[in-house]
């Protein structure tokens, strides 16, 4: 069901569909399952998290659908295609833990890097690097070198490379996993502002429940040993989300409602 | 020199401190012990000399005897150092003495064969990172080709290609080439392979060609790797073109004055090629290292 926020969404198709999806790795040790039968429906505009403890295969299905793991089971496809297909239409952003910028290119040459790989010309590539840079509030750092800048600023900067390309959808593993607190909290507030002015569709690993109930429309809850989907929640907390919105009922409740989803997905664990 | 906490004093007695002191104690203690083996090892012929011609010296007479045989078993720092002087500013350039007109024999075959085993060294690289087939079959060969005694070849090559008349710099480039390519092949399979594991999947994320990939990843990536390689293959280099000058017989060359000293027991001589053919290679790694640092601050490194 695709789920509401601020009558944004309404009656929109699935950009990605995956149907009884796996992925089975074999080791020495024997078959891993890191995907098992996994079915989800991602709508455009939708912002999903992936949440999970390690091992969940949160990250596995963030790289399948980036057309980065090739799954051994099931189907799935990206706005009608497959997405060796949807990877060749540049249809992806794709954002890391870490910023993994080139040390050898500036900030603007690194944005523009896939605009280059691209082929697009050189008065579109300044176009876009320097609306993108503008976007993630770099502006002035363009001539910088990735180690002048501090980390906050270099995942910026790999989050408008990503953009530069104007993908149709943003996916991102555990992009603040390496920050601390304060520089994830403002880093949140301002990709939430960018989602709500891009209007893309986003996929977003993270172990933190305030950060997935915060920035999401759908939180879909995952566990280990096989990597499955144990339960997807709906994060109806409208559009407009200041930071203290994490002190509310409603966003407590949803939390709690995750928090009981991972301890009773991992209780055969304990 | 002050111990001092300021950051300008750091820096003004930072070379000095870090650097000539320490080379200049150990040069210090190879001069004396090389002076105690030149007394050493030249005292039993001065000795016999001596007896010989019957005269009777003072120790101090006998010192200076042993530190100034014309054609010592070990010659004494400071005949070499003025030998090394004599040829290299003493006479004209296109003097047969002339230190630097070897060097420069040698430094060209050196400098060509480095080119050549350079570029054969990437091309090897380049082939073995992206052709699976050429990684399974070529890396035991080429470290089995460095296996083999280079001085035992080297007469072969030169005198098989002398029957094929290939003569004068090239055979001597061949085996400088043959010593160079090697440190750069395997520097280069690794600087080629070090992208890390994310970088390359964006570039599959934006549905980058091999070509790409490699231009805009691989071969920047493999820059600090590439200097690394080409500071060890400019020495081999040098030493293969010196090497390639001993059996042909070279006119001219450091290889040639080497083998000429030792034919006519001139171990000054021999002493100072030595030297002449240490400095042309450390002037060779230091220019190399000049450019590597020059590239680093080109590519928006951290100055090292």
């Amino acid at each position: 069901m695709p789920t509401g926020r601020g009558g944004r969404l309404d009656v929109n198709s699935p950009v990605i569909q995956a149907r009884s999806l796996s992925l089975t790795f074999a080791t020495n040790d024997g078959p891993v399952h890191a995907l098992s039968n996994i079915n989800l429906d991602i709508n455009e505009g939708e912002f999903v998290s992936l949440i999970g403890p390690s091992g969940c295969g949160k990250t596995t299905l963030l790289r399948v659908i980036a057309d980065l793991e090739q799954p051994t089971g099931g189907s799935l496809s990206v706005n009608g295609m497959t997405p060796d297909e949807a990877r060749q239409k540049r249809a992806y952003g794709y954002v890391f833990q870490q910023a993994a910028l080139f040390p050898w290119r500036t900030i603007a040459a690194n944005v523009g890097l896939p605009l280059e790989v691209m082929g697009l010309g050189s008065a579109e590539v300044a176009r876009r690097v320097s609306e993108n840079i503008t976007l993630v509030n770099l502006a002035g750092f363009e001539k910088k070198y990735p180690w002048q800048l501090s980390g906050g600023m270099q995942q910026r900067a790999s989050i408008a490379r990503a953009l530069s390309v104007e993908p149709a959808m943003l996916l991102m593993d555990e992009p603040f996993g390496a920050l601390d607190e304060i520089v994830r909290d403002h880093l949140n507030v301002q990709l939430l502002k960018l989602w709500a002015k891009t209007k893309k569709t986003i996929v977003f690993v993270t172990h933190s429940i305030p950060e997935a109930v915060y920035l999401s429309t759908k939180i879909v809850v995952m566990s280990p040993r096989p990597g499955k989907i144990h339960e997807i929640i709906n994060c109806d907390l409208g559009a407009e989300r200041p930071l203290e919105i994490r002190e509310t009922p409603e966003f407590l409740l949803i939390a709690q409602q995750v928090r009981d989803g991972l301890r009773a997905g991992h209780s055969y664990d304990d | 020199m002050g111990s001092g906490r300021g950051t300008a004093m750091m820096t003004s007695s930072s070379f000095f401190r870090d650097r000539l002191i320490p080379i200049g104690t150990i040069l210090l203690a190879i001069i004396i012990a090389w002076y105690i083996a030149a007394y050493r090892m030249n005292a039993p012929f001065q000795i016999d000399q001596n007896e010989r011609s019957n005269v009777t010296v003072t120790q101090s007479e006998f010192l200076a005897q042993t530190m100034s045989q014309p054609k010592p078993t070990m010659p004494a720092p400071h005949q070499v150092a003025t030998t090394l002087w004599k040829d290299t500013f003493g006479v004209k350039l296109t003097s047969n003495r002339s230190l630097v007109y070897h060097a420069g024999v040698t430094l060209s075959s050196t400098l060509l064969g480095f080119l050549m085993g350079t570029v054969l060294g990437i091309l090897i690289a380049v082939g073995i990172v992206h052709v699976p087939a050429l990684d399974k079959s070529f890396l035991p060969w080429i470290i089995a080709s460095q296996t083999i005694p280079m001085l035992a070849v080297a007469p072969m090559i030169i005198v098989i290609l002398a029957a094929v008349n290939v003569t004068g710099i090239l055979p001597k480039a061949l085996i400088s080439t043959y010593l160079s390519f090697f440190p750069v092949a395997v520097g280069m399979v690794k600087g080629l392979r070090s992208p890390e594991v994310m970088h390359l999947d964006l570039m599959r994320i934006y549905h980058a060609s091999k070509w790409q990939t490699f231009w805009k990843l691989r071969a920047p990536s493999s820059v600090p790797f590439f200097f690394t390689s080409i500071k060890v293959a400019v020495a081999a280099s040098l030493v293969g073109a010196i090497v390639g000058e001993l059996p042909t017989g070279a006119v001219a060359g450091i290889g040639s004055k080497l083998l000429a000293g030792s034919y006519y027991s001139q171990t000054i001589d021999v002493f100072a090629a030595l030297i002449a053919g240490s400095v042309v290679a450390i002037l060779l790694v230091v220019l190399v290292d000049i450019m590597g640092r020059f590239v680093n601050a080109r590519m928006g490194g951290k100055p090292v």
